[in-house]
């Protein structure tokens, strides 16, 4: 596969150099360590800080996140890797305004150990309060009664955006987990992969997949989904997609719901809107109101082929989270 | 036998070279079960090493101060799960040999033990989970009960290794029940996990190094 790149051992570094240089009323690296980026807002005394972070490859998952509205630190990964605890511990460190800091993040194994390392370094070397709020939205990565087993994709950018509003608002540490914990617990998303991505350093395909085939539940990583075939119509995929959310949980005649239509990375805005326009059919037949839409690509995996939906069910205090203003390098919403 | 650090150094030495070697394969292992990046991890987490071998440690006399950098440095360069995982193998391993510039047979018995554990213990998995604790349970189990009863290193540590093969090997006919992988279900049947194997390398090539150095020394 093609890539515009100098050295694939550097690929990180540098698109953090020119991400840092891009944006330097938003964002700025801690000379403590490279991987650990915060807002270059001022931060308000007493707000709860919101800590993002995991593999590179995803953008603009995570360090796009970082701005007003949203996430105040983010410790940037290897590519499809977690941090490791040193970024992560630099960034708790920065964006403590003594209200303590909450860390979002999706759930895979390394990330847990990571995240987990650095939570127990800020309470026993810094005496930073940090709590854990886990995205786990993927319908198609474990069972319904396992929803802990669940991996996190696109749904993290609800999670982070609910978790954000709420620091925001002014709500203690308790209460900011409370509403991120809420967010994951109504969110769910399923997707579809049509073509690989290739790591940078090694080249090969994540996973094979033939010309005319699709994956259905498709990781964010390439792992294996749950039922690979002919590749369908957009119409007949969003209805599978959907399907299975619903199947999943309660969204019932009048209830409201965000919708995220996401890229992977090289399927385009067109086939995004085609998919968001079936599945706006089937919300409206079911008497579901759309309550605010996001179709792009928000969570990506390189140059992987597909895209996601996701729905988060809303109440009253969900739906001022998402009304909530963002301003940040790469998400804006007014 | 007693090791130095200066063994350490070498010890590590070799592996930076054999990931090299490997990482290809390692690569190859993962792509059936993740998102095959194992080998390119393990070569981003031991060239930091060697690094930091070539520098900061090139005069350490301390054993364990060796180690306890070597793993620090690993996760501090690669996160993702077996930054943690390895990390926690070398920085318990380390705890064993504090502040010795030497250390003997039982000592050395003491580390790897503590090794093993220390990974198991930081990733909360099984023996039958595919994945790295398949190589080293066995490992450090027969590693502890042979030494035990023989008092006999080399041969404990010998029969330790082919347990660790042993391990590795039986991960091919395994269910994936943790990491990413475990969402693969039956597919994860057939292929042997990339950390029980990057794991056997590593404890065997503790075997070829002493073997290495009692050929010399003779």
């Amino acid at each position: 596969m093609k890539k515009l790149m100098n050295d694939p051992r550097y690929v990180v570094e540098e698109m953090i150099e020119g991400y840092v240089k891009a944006h330097p009323d938003y964002i700025r690296q801690l000379p403590e360590n490279d991987r650990a980026l915060v807002t270059a807002k001022e931060t308000r005394e007493g707000k709860v800080g919101v800590l993002i972070g995991g593999g590179s490859g995803h953008e603009p998952g995570f360090l796009g996140y970082v701005g007003q509205g949203m996430a105040d630190g983010v410790a940037v990964g290897n590519i499809f890797a977690s941090p490791s605890p040193d970024p992560i511990l630099e960034v708790t460190k920065a964006i403590d305004k003594g209200a303590g800091v909450v860390y979002l993040y999706g759930n895979y194994a390394g990330d847990i150990m990571n995240f987990g390392m650095a939570a127990e370094m800020a309470d026993l070397e810094e005496d930073i309060r940090v709590e854990t709020a886990i995205a786990s939205d993927d319908v198609a990565s474990a069972p319904k009664d396992e929803k802990e087993k669940r991996r996190g994709i696109a749904g993290e950018f609800f999670i982070y955006k609910a978790a954000g509003a709420a620091a925001d608002f002014g709500y203690d540490l308790d209460e900011v987990v409370r509403v991120a914990k809420k967010a994951n617990d109504n969110t769910r998303s399923m997707g579809v992969g049509l073509s690989p991505c290739a790591l940078p350093q090694t080249g090969e395909p994540s996973f094979e997949i033939g010309e005319g085939e699709m994956e259905i539940g498709l990781g964010h990583h390439g792992e294996p989904g749950i039922e690979k075939g002919p590749l369908e119509t957009a119409d007949r995929v969003a209805d599978r997609l959907v399907n299975d959310i619903l199947e999943d949980i309660t969204i019932s005649r009048g209830d409201r719901v965000a919708v995220l239509v996401n890229g992977l990375g090289s399927t385009p805005l067109m086939e995004q809107y085609i998919v968001f326009r079936r599945v706006e059919q089937i919300l409206s037949e079911k008497g579901i109101e759309i309550y605010r839409s996001y179709v792009g690509n928000y969570i990506t995996s390189l140059e992987m082929g597909g895209l996601s939906v996701t729905l988060m069910k809303l109440d009253d205090e969900l739906a001022k989270t998402i009304d909530h203003p963002v301003d940040c390098p790469m998400f804006v919403q007014k | 036998m007693v090791l130095t650090a200066q063994d350490f150094r070498n010890y590590f030495k070799q592996i930076v070279e054999m990931i090299e070697e490997e990482k290809d394969y390692l690569c190859e292992l993962d792509r059936k079960l993740g998102d095959g990046d194992h080998g390119v991890t393990m070569s981003i987490g031991w060239q930091a090493v060697n690094e930091k071998l070539d520098n900061e440690l090139s005069q350490e006399e301390d054993c364990s101060k060796v180690s306890i950098v070597a793993g620090k440095t690993f996760l501090s360069a690669v996160g993702s799960s077996v930054g943690p995982l390895y990390a926690t193998g070398f920085m318990r391993g380390a705890k064993e040999i504090k502040g010795q510039t030497e250390v003997n047979e039982e000592d050395l018995v003491n580390y790897w033990v503590a090794f093993g554990k220390g990974i198991k213990e930081r990733g909360q998995a099984e023996v039958g989970d595919k994945t790295m604790v398949d190589t080293l349970e066995p490992f450090f189990r027969t590693l502890e009960e042979e030494y035990a009863s023989s008092r006999d290193f080399s041969e404990s540590f010998s029969r330790a290794v082919d347990a660790a093969k042993a391990g590795m090997e039986s991960t091919k006919d395994l269910l994936s029940k943790r990491g990413r992988s475990s969402r693969l279900g039956d597919r994860s049947i057939g292929a042997q996990d990339p950390g029980a194997t990057s794991a056997y390398l590593i404890v065997s090539k503790f075997q070829e190094y002493l073997q290495g150095e009692l050929a010399q020394a003779k």
